[in-house]
């Protein structure tokens, strides 16, 4: 008897189990299949991707999942060089052995992001002016004290203190500091002969701290301090922030309009198209009275012919291209709430045109 | 009596894996660490063990670790220095004086420093402890002692001697409570003889209870160290990371690193294969410190204490 019931009891919970199995297959998958995209890459357009990406899964593709894995710029482009992402996110535009390890790739530049120059003064919380040059012999240590004659003849309405200057740099692989060192590079002969740029440098003075916020903080906990942060983290963190000379001569303070008046600047003829090479853009000193000197675009990166990603199909393409088209168009409206300026319209046309000219097996995919 | 046997062996087999394992990680590590390593050993030689550039800006690769293997030893240095007398008076004073109502609570205290995340210590230093530092000791000792190279420079908080004392205070509870352990197994007939010969609290804890138990009581440093040198989060919070011939320790006021600090700084995002392998290269460097100081420690306990004879094993 007791065996028996046992079994009964068994079978009945098998039944239950395979019930609810065939019911689920019957009656529970969503009329459309769920499809799951994955990205990887930078961590500055983070928040801004993160934004769109539930926006657009929760209202307008329910079907779809995108996972999105800030690792780094540099990471994002190993993921998508091995193939194992759909999509990629980059600071830095892919260099030319890069383009060759990954071939077909395209550029599809999706928002535009500021590095501010952060300061701490005990009683300066506005005002400070700083060039170029000036910035760059304080990171090299030629300027040591806040009340150099160079920095003073540009602030006399200010009171400068007799104190050394704390740099503060990141200590990480970042693409800030390559678009930082960039800058430098552009505007100091010396900072490019000495140290050059890239996402990592060799500081010749300086404390490193791991990431933007925790640049943010020592800046802001440590009195004579200076560093560099990316524009929606020193917003935030209402860091106090250097108006930088441009090349009109303005001293211009960073914000959502300094940074788009930069990207406007943008040539509207003579930019790479998506499938070529764009090393040689930037939106460094930017032309324009009210443009802030040290303005990048960030990437995503796919491939021309998506066939070569595993497991990828014509379906799933689709879904991939059409997000990427909504995050520059419609998506763009995300972006000022976050602190990222929004596309010029001259790159949304050349992001556009990239968008048409990808294909699956040699098929165009419809974009929108 | 077979089924005993049987249950005997499979129980000896399964300790057998799970010791073969240990050993196996071990030598897989190792393994990784040099294959990674190889084109930066190949591309700069011997020069990556006194080198003092870190630069991996392309076209001006050049990478070095001496200032990372100094700034580690310099940090887990300051630790010791600090750490192991606290400790020591704190296991003394938990076995030989504290009365048993403080005894309990304060052991409990001082393992729960242990259960710490190193990350905690890490924001605590940042936020707090680098102020202290700097205005009630770093500051002073630059004023009156500046003339003394250890102290000089320009204190900002960020630097070797936060560091040193963070470790000093993480390697607390570790030292502390094996040091408690060894004091505690000295027997008492031991302590009883010193009294019966007229000896004081102090003569009997200075020359019989340490003395009897140095070799444990050395384990338990060495076991310290261990951690103050693998100590990567706390470390990379405070210490400023510097790098190239700027993280060179000239003085104990100014930013610099440590080996573990240098990977977790850079290697998530190294671009190029030569960046990548410098940082496996530094692993492997500090792989073979820490090789080496548990082997000098295994010499030391079974050569020289127990040639002098009196240690606890």
């Amino acid at each position: 008897m007791k065996t028996t019931s046992k079994i009964a009891l068994a079978l009945i919970a098998v039944i239950i189990i395979i019930g609810s199995v065939v019911g689920y297959i019957y009656f529970g998958t969503p009329a459309t299949e769920l499809v799951i995209l994955k990205g990887a890459g930078a961590t500055f357009p983070q928040p801004f991707l993160n934004a769109t990406i539930t926006t657009y899964t929760t209202q307008i593709k329910t079907n779809l999942q995108i996972n999105y894995a800030g690792g780094g710029s540099g990471q994002g482009i190993s993921s998508f060089t091995n193939k194992e992402v759909d999509f990629g996110c980059t600071d830095a535009p892919l260099t030319a052995s890069q383009r060759e390890a990954a071939p077909n790739a395209l550029h599809i530049p999706e928002t535009i992001g500021a590095i501010t120059i952060a300061y701490n003064l005990p009683n300066i919380s506005t005002g400070l002016k700083l060039t170029g040059p000036i910035v760059a012999d304080i990171f090299l240590g030629t300027i040591t004290n806040w009340n150099d004659p160079a920095i003073t003849a540009l602030n006399q309405d200010l009171t400068l203190p007799d104190h050394a200057i704390n740099t503060v740099h990141r200590s990480d692989g970042s693409g800030t500091t390559n678009w930082f060192t960039k800058y430098l590079s552009l505007v100091s002969q010396t900072w490019n002969s000495t140290v050059g740029s890239g996402t990592s440098v060799q500081w010749p003075i300086g404390t490193g701290q791991s990431g933007n916020s925790a640049v943010a903080a020592t800046v802001t906990t440590t009195d004579y301090s200076i560093g560099y942060i990316e524009l929606a983290y020193a917003l935030q963190n209402s860091v106090h922030v250097a108006a930088l000379q441009n090349p009109s001569g303005n001293y211009v303070l960073p914000s959502l309009a300094s940074t788009t008046a930069a990207a406007e600047s943008l040539p509207t003829s003579g930019l790479p198209s998506g499938s070529e090479s764009w090393e040689n853009v930037n939106i460094l000193n930017a032309p324009g009275d009210e443009a802030y000197p040290i303005v990048t675009p960030t990437y995503i990166l796919l491939y021309q012919d998506l066939s070569v990603i595993r497991g990828m199909d014509m379906n799933k393409a689709t879904e991939l291209v059409q997000f990427i088209w909504y995050v520059i168009h419609d998506g763009q409206q995300l972006a000022p709430a976050l602190e990222y300026a929004t596309l010029p319209a001259n790159l949304i046309q050349i992001d556009e045109a990239t968008l048409n000219s990808i294909t699956f097996n040699g098929q165009p995919i419809p974009t929108h | 009596m077979t089924k005993q046997l049987t249950g005997d062996n499979a129980f000896k087999i399964l300790t057998a894996v799970i010791v073969a394992s240990a050993a196996f990680i071990l030598i897989l590590n190792a393994y990784t660490l040099i294959t990674g390593s190889e084109t930066v050993l190949r591309e700069f030689g011997g020069s990556f063990l006194t080198g003092r550039n870190w630069n991996p800006v392309i076209g001006r690769e050049s990478f070095g670790v001496l200032p990372y293997i100094l700034g580690t030893l310099l940090t887990s240095g300051i630790a010791l220095l600090i750490g192991v007398p606290l400790s020591l008076g704190i296991a003394i004073f938990l076995v030989e004086m504290a009365p048993k109502i403080v005894k309990v609570p304060l052991s409990y205290l001082v393992e729960l420093l242990a259960a710490v995340p190193s990350v905690i210590f890490g924001l605590w230093g940042l936020f707090v402890l680098r102020f202290w530092v700097l205005d009630y000791i770093e500051i002073p000792l630059n004023n009156y002692l500046g003339w003394i190279p250890f102290f000089s420079g320009a204190p900002f908080g960020l630097d070797f001697f936060t560091a040193g004392i963070i470790l000093s205070i993480m390697i607390i509870p570790t030292v502390a409570s094996v040091s408690r352990e060894v004091i505690n197994a000295v027997p008492d007939s031991i302590r009883e003889g010193a009294y019966s010969i007229g000896a004081t609290k102090w003569e009997v804890i200075r020359h019989w209870v340490l003395s009897y138990g140095r070799s444990g009581i050395f384990g338990a440093i060495i076991l310290g160290l261990g951690r103050a040198v693998g100590e990567t989060m706390a470390v990379t919070m405070v210490i400023g990371n510097a790098v190239g011939p700027n993280a060179m320790p000239t003085t104990l006021f100014q930013p610099g690193q440590t080996l573990p600090s240098l990977i977790a700084n850079g290697f998530l995002e190294a671009p190029t294969p030569i960046e990548k392998s410098a940082y496996i290269g530094a692993g492997l460097v500090l792989l073979l410190i820490s090789l080496l100081i548990n082997i000098a420690a295994h010499l030391m306990v079974t050569r020289v204490f127990k040639f002098k004879g009196g240690a606890v094993e």
